[in-house]
């Protein structure tokens, strides 16, 4: 297998890192990064449990290939947090938003990407926006509803 | 005793942060260093078969594997209730996707191309996929032995059929009251497959080690039942329940999905054959839909006599559960739905007949509402019939014959206090019940529905919780129980009900996930049981720990014992207003005397629960007798729907639903469960439904095939009504409300659709599909105009 040299910034590190070119970046992040905030929750495409910002913009870990990453950025739940919690995440916390917790690190980094471009979204696109994590627990109202706390 | 500062109060969950700091670990996020070794397992292609021969040399050749393993060394039956099934099939495969063998590599992806490499040798035999089939008099019998299998005590199993147990129920003579009845109304309504969706996968990590220990780390809601079953299950091989270790994270949702045993088995299996090394098993999202335990499917048959003046006096209901290859966990469903399946009335003759029929499906098994979610679409759906066709409200109907307390429950025990009345009243007002409403659009009606729920937890009489509790220098706490945190917030309950208590606030009490070796009993985080049970044996620990340390403060410093109390963290006594004791001054290291010497040490308490009322033992025959249901929880739900009536598309504008936890120890948390239960509710009826091939292969393992809501689907509004009739054994009075919120979605919305359209559609789920054929087929609306 060919291995080809990567270099990305990762949470605001420059990380250096040989891939194959069949990698995907979920399993890079995870398990030769140690970088456990994504989360496999299909490895499809499907559930969003993987979402980490790319350049900006949210992307699903499990479709992209690490080399696909080389002499990018990449921002996870991890590295949202220098100063602490965000006041996203402080809104959630207060709204007891999250049950099992297993998709918030993706719907965190959803919403932060929504709130980025606009800071007073409508109830529709906070839907649209987190649409694409699947929550089996919560019903989502009450992360919606969090969203909309912090908003106001 | 002192008002609650903490129970009743919305705190923020204690687990909040380590949630939503990513810090929080999964099953699949802890490490396990360089030698860690994956495994893939072979899994069957045929529903049902007779494995001729197992062929692993090509397997075994392939480079990074370490061992192939098959059903031959394992050949133990085990199973939670029935000891059905064996850890890898032995000679025969009953469903697609069973496992057969498994390889472990020291990559995942060589274990799993290496499983492509066992050659597994099958004659086909045939399928039974149906209940209807199961049941027929030449039927093949999918489970020969049936006949030798150990099971508990309240199962009746029917060797030589594929019934693998029968509940029945007879209460008064319903033969008599069926005749006296002025009208019987009779229907069937059916309900297909659902699968739980926990967004976390199944998984699971062994590790045997060169003394001889098994550590097992699994995502589960059982982990001293999983202990329980992995040392059962391994004991030829030596080990005892003390060499069995189970640690579990937090868990990415369970359902009843993660509760007993089903895939963790085989990782606890596999370590034993790779001694020293911890083996891996995960499962894929297409694994998680096929060989996890499903919803089971049912088949209702429902008879209701009534009198002119609208009350039920006779319910002959005959219920058969596609509960799958294995029934060794489903078959409890269907007895505790066959236990309760005249639902929260008030009847005096009934007839009820349970089946639990095998078939070549994957297992059936416990998911969130056990078995009342599936009987009462049928039972809901059937009530606003019998109501329409007596020319009486459907609410009306319901609160006259709903079941109050004390009235006779179907095996001859009291119904426990409620306010099911109260909850009618509630959701009726709350939905503006009896004002008819026009949508703006002429292509649309609004309608609307309600169901009435309840539901007791099925759980064995001796079910127990245990809670120890340990302070800690300044005062804050650990508790440690083996309840598990499966996002209902039970670490932070279990807090607040210490807290109160003992003074301390529970942002200084934490109280982490189970390891069975650290933690005290508790038998499974399932029934919406553990508020209830494992609480009670939080606050007996509390208790016990407050009673040491009045019995220090009295021997010590020589205080009237019977006049102390607790308050912010500090003993106090009635007679002294001037002494304030804080409990970080002694806590751990005791209180000195004059002479230097110390009393007291560090403080322990330890409670424990067990219901010694609860029986299961009763007349096979009739089920009178015994108290198998330690109390029911129940509520009522409404909805209003617009639904377009040519493409059958939906709206929810609102939807209702009251419950009576008894007592609400945390009132944001039960609004969060009735928010998830309630959109998981709703999608069963909308768009989830499993479907299979002739050949018994599931068609729809992912979620782009099975849909599950996003956050574009849920309602615009849900109004939560909680209610508090004291549950006198629980503690404060609270009693378990998780499942419940999704057990009315069902019914509500099938009775919506009528009232908006006038179509009864007996069979889930009501999709838009359907809705538009079924308004074809009844000439409601002209194809020509579509
Ligand atoms: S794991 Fe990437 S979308 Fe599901
Ligand atoms: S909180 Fe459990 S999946 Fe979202």
């Amino acid at each position: 297998m060919m291995y080809k040299e990567i270099n990305f910034i990762l949470n605001g590190e420059n990380v250096n890192l040989q891939v194959s070119p069949d990698e995907i970046l979920l399993e890079v992040l995870r398990e030769k990064l140690g970088v456990k905030s994504p989360k496999c929750g299909c490895n499809k495409g499907d559930c969003g449990t993987c979402t980490v910002i790319l350049n900006g913009k949210t992307v699903r870990s499990c479709l992209v290939l690490a080399i696909e990453v080389d002499n990018q950025e990449i921002v996870t739940l991890e590295g949202l947090m220098g100063n602490g919690l965000t006041p996203l995440q402080e809104s959630f916390l207060k709204n007891n938003s999250f049950q099992c917790g297993f998709c918030a690190p993706g719907i965190i980094l959803s919403a932060t990407e929504l709130l980025g471009r606009n800071s007073k979204p409508e109830k529709k696109e906070i839907q649209e926006a987190i649409a694409g994590n699947l929550c089996r627990c919560s019903g989502y109202s009450p992360i919606i509803d969090a969203i909309i706390d912090l908003t106001n | 005793m002192e008002v609650s500062k903490y129970v009743g109060k919305s705190t923020v969950r204690i687990d909040g942060k380590v949630k939503i700091s990513g810090a929080a670990k999964f099953v699949d996020d802890l490490d396990f260093g360089a030698d860690l070794l994956f495994a893939a397992v072979v899994e069957s292609k045929y529903a049902h078969a007779i494995i001729n021969s197992i062929d692993t040399s090509e397997a075994e050749k392939f480079p990074g594997v370490v061992k192939v393993v098959t059903g031959k060394e394992f050949p133990f039956r085990f199973g939670l209730y029935m000891h059905d099934r064996y850890i890898f099939a032995q000679d025969r495969v009953r469903f697609v996707g069973e496992q057969i063998a498994a390889v472990i590599a020291r990559t995942p992806d060589a274990a799993k191309k290496a499983a492509q490499l066992v050659n597994v040798s099958y004659t086909e035999l045939p399928n039974v996929l149906n209940v209807q089939d199961a049941l027929k008099n030449d039927t093949f019998l999918i489970h020969p032995e049936l006949g030798n299998y150990q099971h508990v005590p309240w199962f009746f199993p029917k060797p030589e059929t594929n019934i693998s147990h029968l509940r029945k129920v007879r209460k008064g003579d319903t033969n008599k009251a069926f005749k006296e009845a002025d009208f019987v109304f009779e229907d069937t309504y059916t309900v297909p497959r659902y699968a739980h969706c926990a967004i976390e996968v199944h998984g699971t990590i062994g590790l045997f080690d060169n003394s001889e220990r098994l550590t097992v780390w699994t995502a589960s809601q059982s982990p001293y039942t999983q202990r329980h079953l992995f040392a059962e299950a391994l004991a030829p091989l030596g080990l005892t329940h003390k060499d069995v270790r189970v640690i579990t994270p937090f868990v990415g949702g369970g359902f009843g999905g993660k509760a007993g045993v089903s895939m963790e088995i085989i990782g606890a299996a596999l370590a034993t054959t790779v001694k020293g090394r911890p083996v891996k098993v995960l499962w894929t999202r297409a694994q998680e839909f096929y060989n996890t335990y499903q919803r089971q499917g049912l088949t209702c048959r429902i008879k209701v006599g009534v009198n002119k003046d609208g009350g039920i006096i006779a319910m002959d209901n005959t219920l058969y559960w596609d509960a799958g290859a294995y029934v060794e966990y489903g078959a409890n469903v269907v007895n505790a739905a066959g236990l309760s399946a005249s639902g929260p009335y008030n009847i005096p003759n009934v007839k009820i007949d349970s089946y639990c029929v095998y078939t070549n499906l994957p297992p059936g098994g416990p998911y969130r509402g056990f078995g009342y979610s599936e009987f009462l679409f049928g039972l809901e759906s059937h009530m606003n019939e019998i109501a329409k066709n007596l020319n009486i409200d459907p609410v009306e109907f319901r609160r006259k014959n709903a079941i109050r307390e004390g009235d006779i429950l179907n095996y001859g025990g009291k119904m426990n206090p409620n306010g099911l009345i109260e909850a009618i009243d509630k959701v009726a007002e709350a939905i503006e019940w009896g004002k008819k409403e026009y949508s703006d659009d002429p292509n649309k009606a609004i309608g609307k529905g309600i169901a009435l729920f309840w539901k007791a937890p099925a759980m064995p009489p001796n079910a127990s919780s245990s809670a120890f509790l340990k302070f800690n220098e300044d005062a804050s706490l650990n508790i440690m129980i083996s309840g598990m945190e499966i996002g209902q917030g039970l670490l932070t309950v279990m807090a607040q009900i210490a807290a109160d208590v003992l003074s301390v606030s529970p942002d200084k009490i934490r109280v982490e996930t189970p390891d069975t070796d650290r933690n005290p009993y508790e038998w499974q985080t399932v029934a919406s049981h553990v508020t209830w049970s494992c609480g009670r044996a939080v606050e007996r620990a509390a208790i016990d720990a407050r009673e040491q340390i009045f019995d220090l403060i009295e021997r010590a410093l020589d205080k009237d014992r019977t006049s102390l109390y607790l308050e912010n963290e500090c003993v106090k006594s009635r007679k002294e207003p001037g002494f304030s004791l804080p409990l970080r001054d002694f806590i751990i290291n005791g209180i000195m005397k004059e002479d230097g010497t110390f009393r007291g040490g560090p403080v322990i308490g330890r409670g424990m629960f067990m219901p010694e009322f609860s029986s299961a033992l009763s007349d096979p025959e009739t089920s009178q007798g015994g108290k198998p249901n330690v109390h029911y929880t129940v509520g009522a739900s409404a909805v209003k729907i617009e639904v377009d009536r040519q493409t059958g598309k939906m709206r929810i504008p609102k939807a209702v639903l009251a419950i009576d936890v008894g007592r609400a120890l945390n009132p944001n948390l039960i609004k969060g469960q009735i928010t998830g239960g309630l959109l998981q509710g709703i999608a069963t009826v909308l768009y989830e439904d499993m479907r299979f091939d002739e050949k018994g292969k599931l068609l729809n393992a992912s979620f782009s095939d099975y849909k599950i809501p996003t956050a574009l689907d849920i309602p615009d509004e849900i109004i939560s009504i909680i209610i508090e009739t004291p549950q006198p054994d629980g503690p404060s009075g609270a009693r378990g409300m998780g499942e419940h919120t999704m057990i009315p979605a069902a019914p509500m919305i099938a009775n919506a659709v009528e009232d908006a359209l006038g179509i009864r559609i007996k069979s889930m789920p009501i999709t838009a599909e359907k809705i538009a054929l079924t308004m074809v087929k009844e000439k409601k609306i002209d194809l020509i105009n579509i």
